[in-house]
């Protein structure tokens, strides 16, 4: 396979890849694949294949659960935009991400195991009935297929970049061998693969802010080199430029960052994408389900590391300018190649091996995660309720199998679409805007009110889908309508996302409170194990505090808080 | 991990891969140590000792959770 490649590079290349390197490569590829078959015998059942048995520990589910989300965006996307915005990037890992894991772990994620769903559209179906969870399932099925073609669209451009593979045989073969083990070992494999995923993007990884700490002699040497190269610009504080639009590179002021990332895409993504709560759901009791999302709260608060200060050494030691992907000129570098560009500056043959395996690694999780997800989504949520109810077990179970083929078959289609938009990471954040923060307004309010009626939770979501869709196509037709919708005509696509998930919830919210109070509400029996209020919920006050998931939610959000005052 | 399966821990594969790669790094800085590659920072030798790290996880990883071992 890998000779095969090798005849097919391209003359302009970062790096040559060793014998080394390809050694590492090749190993990798041969133990997923490996992994994949040995785990094949035990995805048997429905549960098995989909919710890898429900046997997982906190650890194993809460690694997996912040390594569903380390994929291609993480390592190449947010590279590229703690170069282009600076360390303001690193809001999507703090309050983008850690208050709504620990909210997950605290407040929901019992609701979603108590009521043994198999997806997050399982639950609406069982709050709601099949018209919310319908139309949820349906979004959601497109998302991730999008997001599955974003994977591969952003891994064969690193190879492209870096090594000089060929862009569509890069997407083949990546896409083949996910199919494979995902086929083979349902989410037993990818839940595997996602926690050796996490290994090594960390140790692949973790020698560029290291070796870039030390040539710009520490934090304050990489600061004063931004300076001196970029005078003028602020890319080294995190809310002190928020006051106004005008002050930061991105065009978003706090309000956005607070309610738009924080309270919306945020909560959206976290707490009701099923890509990340699939991996929680697979825990073996409610209190590791709990504590998972908890666990992965901490690590998650540590990628920056390894992805934002990246992005900000690139502005420090690399001797020329990156340019955004829609003016850059050929020979330039696009901002999402700082990554890539960083790894061959300090990494030789070995390190650079393991390095371009992380990546691989990290694109192929992303990919396998949405597949994954895809094919119970569709099984469960679409093919069940609505073509097929009675079906055996072995029946589900097949269609799962055929959905990861199909789905990956699709993905690849899509992964082209990608080439047309100017930024991955506004291509996806778009996305979360039209389905996740709506989702999430819907989902939480028929956990914590019992009142909130079928008609309330579908014509709620589907108000505040609508709603995003219609302010995305505004602000790109019409771009004097971002300044209406963004109060500001200076935002970027990242703050333009932002604001179009806050209003996206906001109409879901009002919607559904108001066709709530004019329809039907169901009687309570019918809501036990579904609402707060008729909810027991099982309580850690005989166990060790220690052990207890509020405690060390508590303990993340307050590193949480130490963090936003460093780098205010 | 699993106890309805039996299926060997998720960190045995972890060990291995771990183990593996360090092994061949730590190998190829060796190797190179009198002619370092031209990247900035080689005379560091960033594969020695970022290789001897990886072993000595991988060989803990792989010891603790062979699959011999009930865990």
């Amino acid at each position: 396979m890998f000779s095969c490649l090798l005849t097919l590079v391209t003359p302009q290349r970062l790096v040559h890849l060793s014998s080394t390197d390809l050694f590492i490569i090749v190993f990798y590829f041969v133990l997923v694949l490996g992994i994949g078959f040995y785990l094949k015998r035990f995805a048997k059942t429905g549960e098995d294949f989909f919710l890898a048995g429900r046997e997982m520990t906190a650890w194993v589910a809460g690694l997996a659960f912040v390594s569903a989300n380390l994929g291609s965006l993480e390592l190449l996307g947010w590279a590229g935009n703690a170069y282009q915005y600076g360390i303001m990037a690193a809001h999507w890992y703090w309050i983008g991400a850690i208050p709504a894991m620990v909210f997950l772990g605290l407040v929901m994620m019992p609701f979603y195991y108590i009521s043994k769903t198999h997806s997050v559209p399982g639950y609406l179906q069982l709050r709601y009935g099949p018209e919310a969870s319908g139309l949820s399932a349906i979004t959601f099925a497109f998302m991730t297929i999008l997001m599955s073609g974003v994977n591969m669209y952003a891994m064969a451009v690193v190879m492209q970049v870096v090594l000089g593979w060929n862009l569509h045989f890069s997407i083949v073969v990546s896409s083949l061998t996910v199919g494979v083990y995902v086929a083979a070992g349902g989410l037993f494999s990818a839940i595997f693969n996602e926690v050796l995923q996490f290994f090594l993007i960390w140790f692949g990884a973790l020698l560029i802010p290291i070796l870039g700490l030390i040539e710009t002699h520490g934090w304050k040497g990489m600061v004063a080199r931004i300076h001196q190269n970029f005078p003028g610009q602020n890319f080294t504080h995190l809310w002190g430029p928020m006051n106004s639009a005008s002050n930061n590179p991105m065009g978003v002021q706090w309000v956005a960052i607070v309610f738009g990332l924080g309270a919306s895409v945020s909560m959206g993504y976290w707490c009701t994408d099923f890509l990340v709560v699939q991996r929680v759901l697979s825990a073996k009791d409610v209190r590791s389900a709990k504590l998972a999302p908890i666990i992965g709260s901490f690590f998650k608060m540590a990628v920056p590391l390894i992805v934002i200060l990246p992005g900000l050494l690139g502005r420090a030691v690399l001797p020329f300018h990156l340019v955004a992907a829609n003016v850059a000129q050929p020979g330039q570098f696009k901002y999402d190649d700082v990554l890539p560009l960083m790894l061959a500056r300090y990494c030789g043959p070995g390190l650079l091996g393991l390095g371009v395996t992380a990546l691989i690694a990290g694109f192929m999780a992303g990919m396998a995660g949405n597949v994954s997800a895809f094919a119970t989504v569709w099984t469960y949520d679409l093919y069940r309720p609505f073509l097929r109810k009675n079906a055996s077990d072995q029946h589900y179970v097949s269609m799962g199998r055929w959905c990861t083929i199909i789905g990956l078959i699709i993905s690849i289609g899509t992964a082209y679409l990608v080439r047309h938009f100017t930024s991955m990471m506004d291509y996806v954040q778009a996305l979360f805007g039209f389905f996740i923060a709506p989702l999430f307004a819907c989902v939480v309010l028929g956990m914590l009110w019992k009142r909130v009626t079928r008609a309330g939770g579908f014509l709620g979501l589907l108000a505040g889908v609508s709603t995003s869709v219609s302010i995305f196509a505004m602000m790109k037709l019409d771009p004097q309508s971002v300044g209406v919708f963004c109060f500001s005509p200076l935002a970027q696509p990242l703050a333009q996302a932002m604001w179009q998930a806050l209003w996206a919830s906001l109409a879901c919210v009002t919607v559904t409170v108001l066709v709530t109070l004019v329809t039907k509400p169901r009687p309570d029996a019918e809501l036990r194990g579904l609402v707060y209020s008729l909810t027991d919920v099982p309580h850690e006050e005989h166990s060790s505090f220690l052990r207890r998931p509020f405690f060390w939610g508590m303990v993340a959000l307050a590193i949480f808080v130490v963090l936003q005052i460093i780098f205010w | 991990m699993s106890e309805k399966h039996h299926i060997i821990p998720v960190w045995f594969f972890v060990g291995l891969l771990l183990l593996v790669y360090g092994v061949v790094i730590f190998a190829n800085g060796i190797i190179e140590w009198s002619n370092p590659p031209d990247t900035v920072l080689a005379n560091l030798h960033a594969p020695v000792w970022w290789g001897a790290l990886l072993v000595a996880l991988g060989s803990l990883f792989c010891y603790l959770f062979r699959p011999a071992t009930k865990t």
